[in-house]
């Protein structure tokens, strides 16, 4: 049981690291460059910036977490 | 980082570090987080306009990452989750009316202060005292020796009495939850749980998760686990709702948002992971802290007259 929970924890201790490195590579390569677009959006077009911000976090939402359960995967598949 | 939709300068590490904690909160108690959230973005000088809209932006996509990891746990119950979303978006459009109706009258910072501090010390207390006593008498129901496992998880409530008296109540037209194990339950108790809900969601703001979690568990009779899942799914629809009319009003910068879920997003899967370790009286035992967080916020506030 103890052993189980350590591995547990190894894995979540290595999905953290890698998930790190991803989120700040999506900071550079994404999110800096959304910046203005949608700030022009918000500016100009309210309700298309409306529905864009609850599409956009919804998709984010569901990519991150596919993203996270992959890496599980990955790590528990080859720590086990 | 520069935000230019709000004009903030934040550190990208704060905003991912606070969607961590509360999407841990989130994923295990089924709770927006709002009453952590909307202080935390004011205190790095975010307008409470901007901390209210991005907040409930957030609270959108860290509800979908928990939603999908309670429904592979079977803790979803869709049917009562979209029946409940009619009386909670009722219940916000009052609860919003009701927030306007008191600023014309110039006291809503006092009688919403006071609401919440009564409301967030009775959750507390309330859970806190059901909860011991539920754990109590399961304690003295279990032979000493017995094995922990699938009865450990079974939820069992000191106030079953009243929602079986509940759900007695013969009024049409009755609805079945068969994922929730409820056998019959009027449709007007479901929304009026879930109306009052959506009234303190719109006058206390966030989603509200701590009135209508409990609410869920004692009135409607649904197992705690499957009251946490489904309760954020509800808060998907209603919080979709408050994000856009909050965007058309220019109070939503989805940038600031979509970095704190980023934290928000690997805290909801291990939240969402943690409830299956732990039985349904336990969950409510360690909930009842974060009513009394959200209290000390606001009677530090009235007392000091600083924003934190």
């Amino acid at each position: 049981m103890k052993s189980e929970t350590i591995k547990t924890l190894r894995a979540f201790a290595i999905e953290l690291a890698i998930y790190a490195l991803l989120v700040v590579a999506y900071f550079f390569l994404v999110l800096h460059f959304l910046g203005e677009g949608l700030h022009r959006l918000e500016v100009s077009h309210r309700y298309a910036y409306a529905a864009a911000a609850i599409l956009l976090m919804i998709g984010q939402a569901v990519v991150l977490q596919n993203v996270t359960t992959l890496l599980l995967r990955i790590i528990r598949g080859r720590s086990v | 980082m520069s935000f230019p939709i709000s004009g903030a300068y934040i550190s990208p590490i704060y905003l991912v570090v606070v969607g961590f904690v509360i999407g841990i909160l989130g994923g295990f108690f089924g709770v927006g987080g709002s009453f952590i959230a909307g202080p935390a973005l004011r205190a790095v000088g975010l307008d409470w306009n901007f901390a209210v809209g991005t907040d409930l932006a957030h609270i959108v996509g860290k509800s979908v990452v928990a939603v999908r990891q309670h429904r592979a746990f079977g803790n979803v119950d869709l049917r009562l989750g979209l029946i409940m979303a009619i009386g909670t978006i009722a219940g916000a459009e009052i609860g919003a009316q009701l927030i306007q109706m008191l600023k014309r009258a110039g006291n809503v910072n006092l009688v919403v202060s006071i609401v919440s501090i009564a409301v967030y010390l009775s959750i507390s207390t309330f859970m806190m005292w059901e909860s011991r006593k539920t754990l109590t008498s399961q304690k003295r129901r279990l032979p000493r020796g017995m094995v922990k496992g699938a009865k450990a998880k079974q939820d069992h409530s000191a106030f079953m009495h009243v929602t079986r008296g509940i759900q007695r109540l013969k009024i049409w037209p009755m609805i079945e939850l068969p994922t929730s194990g409820v056998k019959g339950i009027s449709l007007w108790v479901i929304l009026l749980v879930a109306f009052v809900g959506g009234l303190f969601s719109g006058f206390l703001g966030g989603g509200a998760g701590y009135i209508r979690m409990p609410s869920m568990v004692y009135v409607l009779g649904i197992p705690t686990h499957l009251a946490v899942g489904t309760d954020l799914f509800e808060i998907i629809i209603s919080a979709s709702y408050g994000t856009f009319t909050h965007a058309v009003k220019g109070n939503v910068d989805i940038l600031i948002a979509l970095v704190m879920h980023t934290g928000a997003a690997i805290g909801a899967q291990i939240g969402a992971i943690s409830t299956q370790y732990f039985a349904g009286p336990k969950i409510r035992l360690a909930f009842v802290p974060l009513p009394l967080i959200g209290a000390a916020i606001v009677i530090y506030t009235m007392f000091t007259g600083h924003k934190l």
